[in-house]
């Protein structure tokens, strides 16, 4: 696609969203036999897929910590997820969104039950349309509350950006390729903030903005897998809920 | 780090104090010298407290990527060696160091601080390739910001060697803005600007924003377990602004 003169016209996108408003998302969880916990997660034209595996022994034993779990995230893009074929394997890119990724999840894990032992999450993108690590990150977050990994809260997350100097929710590919800004964000159910990167441009006042979208977007997010789960699990549910 | 220096730092803390007797908003002595390596064609020589590196810009003729045949490219690269602390490793670059050199590679590329544009020689042939090096030398913490600044400055005093490749005459790299980016990180829920090295080690969690000569903000990063709220993160981004702009003027003036 060429650069469109307009991203956004009269207040509706390319796409026929609103500036506030999220693709349309699918959530299945537990669809991987072997692992502990397994997510499926569709967001607009993302499709990615979350496992995790453990409390388990870690391998390479100098890497276990004796009072706490340690915690393991590989973000990795098919090949053929996007346009251009891409070369297999860990990038610069995915080295980092693997690193931001679990330190967004790790504050949620309550890693100190489960000493000398390992919990690894594994994120596979099978089609990317902007915003694979957000989706990643929910699909993980749920992935683990599959895998009956104790944590203190569900993590939820999307994007904010910028086109044509508005501010809108959960850019597509287009809009990222052509916007003024990209901003994921990822938070806990009571709103703390876990996940923050930013490229673009931005007023002070548009961050801000920008922020408080983002956090909307991320709360009906969290609607939705507390939704998905509950859906997955009704038996556990017929005592008391936690909140 | 021993615990006990965790908890004294922790004490001071409290009190409103830091070990090295600065505000909770105040930098360390910073230091940058430009020019200081005659083969490469920009340099800087960076110290923040006792952090120390340098960086190095060379530029040569190359193919542009497919993508953007009529714009120069811009490659930076950050390798924590282990001549700069005893918890470095040699080998290929890891998480932190891919980390560090990707923040510094956005705060210049998405602010536009080379018109890249400028940098193109033949349309879909020939362009500039920019290499931004940064040696880390001496780790003292807050690496990203001495980074960051390294690399601003070597850009500003960067040649285009175009007669060395018979291109025509030398001349300097495009710049169009002057990206900053500042480091705070959070402890126990007070918010200090550039982390020493032990501060760093307790922190829970970074955050650098890299803000533009209208004080916008190009690039942002937090990186840490740690949970921040949005008044943390909306403070930190008003005096990480205020602070580069100080920076700015006070070092880089185009």
């Amino acid at each position: 696609m060429n650069k469109p003169e307009n991203l956004i016209e009269n207040g509706i996108r390319l796409d026929g969203r609103k500036p506030d408003e999220l693709r349309p998302i699918k959530i299945e969880v537990g669809v991987l036999n072997r692992a502990d916990g397994s997510c499926y997660f569709e967001f607009g034209g993302n499709k990615v897929i979350a496992a995790v595996y453990g409390p388990r022994e870690v391998h390479p034993r100098h890497m276990q910590k004796s009072t706490s779990a340690v915690v393991r995230y590989r973000y990795n893009m098919a090949s053929f997820s996007v346009e251009e074929r891409k070369r297999p394997g860990p990038d610069r890119r995915s080295i980092e969104i693997s690193k931001v990724s679990r330190e967004a999840l790790e504050p949620v894990i309550f890693q100190e039950y489960f000493p000398r032992s390992a919990i690894d999450i594994f994120v596979e993108v099978l089609q990317a349309d902007a915003g694979t690590r957000t989706a990643g990150i929910n699909a993980a977050s749920i992935a683990l509350a599959d895998a009956g990994i104790p944590m203190k809260s569900l993590v939820s997350s999307c994007a904010v950006g910028k086109i044509n100097d508005t501010l809108v929710l959960d850019l597509n590919k287009d809009e990222d390729n052509y916007g003024q800004a990209d901003m994921p964000v990822a938070i806990t159910k009571d709103g703390n903030i876990t996940l923050l990167q930013m490229d673009g441009h931005l007023s002070r006042d548009e961050f801000r903005e920008a922020l408080e979208m983002a956090l909307k977007g991320c709360e009906a997010i969290y609607e939705m897998q507390k939704a998905a789960l509950m859906e997955k699990y009704p038996a556990q549910l017929e005592g008391d809920v936690i909140e | 780090m021993a615990e006990l220096h965790k908890d004294y730092i922790y004490n001071l803390m409290v009190k409103g104090e830091r070990e090295d007797g600065r505000a909770f908003d105040q930098c360390r002595e910073i230091t940058i010298e430009t020019n200081v390596i005659n083969k490469a064609e920009g340099s800087a020589r960076v110290k923040i407290g006792e952090t120390h590196l340098v960086v190095g810009v060379k530029i040569q003729p190359g193919t542009p990527f497919p993508d953007t045949p009529d714009q120069g490219v811009i490659i930076t690269n950050l390798e924590l060696i282990p001549l700069a602390s005893p918890v470095f490793e040699a080998g290929p670059p890891r998480e932190d160091a891919i980390e560090l050199a990707r923040v510094v590679d956005r705060g210049i590329r998405e602010s536009g601080a080379v018109d890249l544009s400028k940098l193109c020689i033949t349309e879909g042939e020939k362009v500039w390739m920019v290499f931004i090096d940064v040696h880390v030398l001496d780790d003292g913490g807050n690496i990203m910001d001495a980074a960051s600044l390294g690399a601003t400055a070597a850009l500003l005093t960067s040649k285009l060697p175009a007669k060395r490749y018979d291109l025509g005459e030398d001349s300097p790299v495009p710049i169009r803005d002057i990206p900053v980016a500042v480091t705070a990180v959070e402890v126990g829920g007070t918010i200090m600007l550039d982390p020493s090295l032990n501060e760093e080690s307790i922190a829970g969690t970074k955050l650098t924003v890299t803000s533009n000569q209208n004080g916008d903000i190009s690039a942002m990063q937090k990186s840490g377990t740690h949970p921040l709220t949005s008044e943390q993160i909306n403070y930190i981004v008003d005096i990480a602004i205020e602070k580069a702009k100080e920076l700015r003027e006070k070092f880089l003036v185009i």
